[in-house]
């Protein structure tokens, strides 16, 4: 149970103009500009729930993602997941969680993605015959047999993606961040992806909250989404409240964004 | 413990992934810091002493402090590269996993390739140690182990001001290598050559003096017996320097997606 009330988040944005002689002045005296990442976004989303998480470039996604991971402290507002409050009960909040960033690597670069494995093993605390368990499961789901002696430099996008989210779930999480999984994924490797987080949220009822731009994994994944712009929460229903009449979600979602000036 | 373990591990294979360039690292490093002692051997060309202290006594204190610095340099690694750390967005990933923050960021770097460095002060250390009249002993060996110790820890906790600083600005702050690399370089000679105020410096403010000159004395019978354990108290620089990164991650900011 994830239960988000009343969150602000604000950043402070140093501003000058482009050139040489305010780059200059800026040394001097800087300006400032506050930006709410996140004006008073509340939210509840139940054990099991597959949630996506939309809405237009800075409009506030990441920060809501590493408000309820831990690594960001908000203002104000208060966030409870399963009973613990990420930022201040960090270590133990985190056992249960798996946070996938679409972007950015965890397994190390230039040794087998075995050894990275072996490592997670040891930073999670992982009892071996569930490790083996979860290994061999995960193997099996993303197909990764072929994968794990290779290094993780020599492994195209789609296949270290497939790693990246097993890394993610050696440790049995109870709740899995995925943000933006897909980008940059060809096709085979989109469905491959999709079909997995499918099954992972069927079997093992792990709640999924997913943030992308691609509305085709929103369609295959979710019933519910919430979308945000400019720091707060715009809509919190089924796909269809945007969908209207529209002929793909795509057209109606920038619709949307350009009706609501985000 | 075990977890450095496997840090340490994964990155020893990662480096064999690329032997040459280890390789020609450890080599550069030996041969950096090789002209350093070419100086220090012209130098006594000209003058046979520098306040009180030989030649031989001088490449005893170089060779500790350089081994004390790499040593430092090769384990903290990651704090010296802290900026990378947080500009990369690494730090959102160690602050996701359930250890503590300081054993994920040393673990995140090992640098292998400083054995070349550790190699030349070693040489250089033995060098002194044969041709000094130092009467070893084995409170004197004590002395140099707990040197070693106290040097590391200190060098140490200078980067993790370094590192934590970068919490506040983002940014490394180059004026920090004055306190570092500086450190090593103005190593060299015992502290106290460079005068009174200095010396007063780095015994109270940040405890050089105290992992380097006072056992030095105590090495070439100049010093009170007590200065054997100066050097683990040094190891009390480190608790100021845990609560300056306390204070960091608890301001982390973190940075675009």
């Amino acid at each position: 149970m994830i239960t988000m009330q009343h969150v602000r988040k604000t950043y402070k944005v140093s501003k000058r103009d482009a050139g040489f002689s305010s780059a200059f002045k800026a040394l001097f005296h800087k300006e400032y500009e506050y930006i709410h990442a996140l004006d008073d976004v509340s939210f509840t989303i139940c054990d099991g729930e597959m949630v996506g998480y939309i809405g237009p470039n800075g409009a506030g996604k990441s920060s809501t993602i590493k408000i309820l991971s831990g690594i960001l402290t908000p203002e104000e507002g208060t966030c409870l997941i399963n009973g613990l409050i990420p930022w201040k009960n960090r270590i133990e909040h985190v056992k249960n969680i798996g946070v996938v960033f679409g972007q950015r690597s965890q397994l190390w670069w230039d040794v087998p993605v075995m050894d990275s494995f072996e490592l997670l093993k040891e930073i999670y605390k992982i009892s071996t015959p569930s490790y083996n368990h979860n290994l061999e499961q995960l193997t099996d789901m993303l197909n990764l047999s072929e994968l794990l002696k290779t290094p993780v430099r020599q492994l195209s996008l789609g296949q270290r993606m497939r790693c990246e989210i097993a890394a993610s779930l050696l440790h049995d999480p109870k709740i899995l961040f995925l943000d933006e999984p897909t980008i940059g994924l060809d096709a085979v490797s989109k469905l491959a992806v999709r079909d997995f987080i499918l099954k992972l949220n069927k079997e093992k009822n792990t709640t999924v909250i997913l943030t992308t731009h691609d509305m085709q994994d929103i369609e295959a994944l979710t019933n519910r989404i919430i979308l945000i712009g400019k720091g707060s929460i715009l809509l919190d229903g089924t796909i269809d409240d945007i969908r209207k009449d529209y002929d793909s979600t795509e057209e109606a979602l920038a619709a949307f964004y350009r009706s609501h000036n985000i | 413990m075990k977890l450095y373990g496997k840090y340490f591990m994964i990155h020893f294979k990662s480096t064999m992934e690329y032997k040459t360039s280890f390789l020609l690292s450890c080599i550069g490093q030996f041969l950096v810091s090789f002209n350093v002692f070419l100086g220090v051997y012209f130098m006594f060309q000209r003058f046979s002493k520098v306040e009180g202290f030989t030649y031989n006594e001088v490449l005893l204190c170089f060779g500790i402090t350089l081994m004390e610095f790499s040593l430092a340099e090769s384990f903290a690694r990651g704090f010296d590269m802290f900026p990378n750390i947080v500009n990369k967005g690494e730090f959102d990933r160690i602050m996701v996993r359930p250890r503590n923050e300081i054993l994920q960021v040393l673990g995140s770097r090992i640098e292998f390739s400083r054995i070349g460095r550790i190699l030349q002060a070693v040489v250089m250390f033995v060098y002194g140690f044969t041709v000094s009249d130092v009467h070893w002993n084995v409170q004197k060996i004590a002395a140099v182990l707990f040197m070693l110790i106290g040097g590391t820890v200190v060098f140490g906790g200078i980067f993790l001001i370094y590192a934590s600083i970068c919490f506040f600005t983002l940014e490394g702050l180059e004026f920090m290598n004055i306190f570092t690399d500086g450190a090593r370089e103005y190593g060299k000679y015992p502290v106290c050559i460079y005068g009174k105020r200095i010396l007063q410096l780095s015994t109270f403010v940040i405890p050089y003096a105290l992992i380097q000159y006072y056992p030095l004395l105590y090495l070439l019978d100049r010093g009170k017996s007590y200065y054997i354990l100066l050097p683990l108290i040094a190891c009390l620089f480190i608790i100021p320097c845990l609560l300056l990164w306390k204070l960091g991650v608890r301001h982390y900011k973190s940075c675009g997606s």
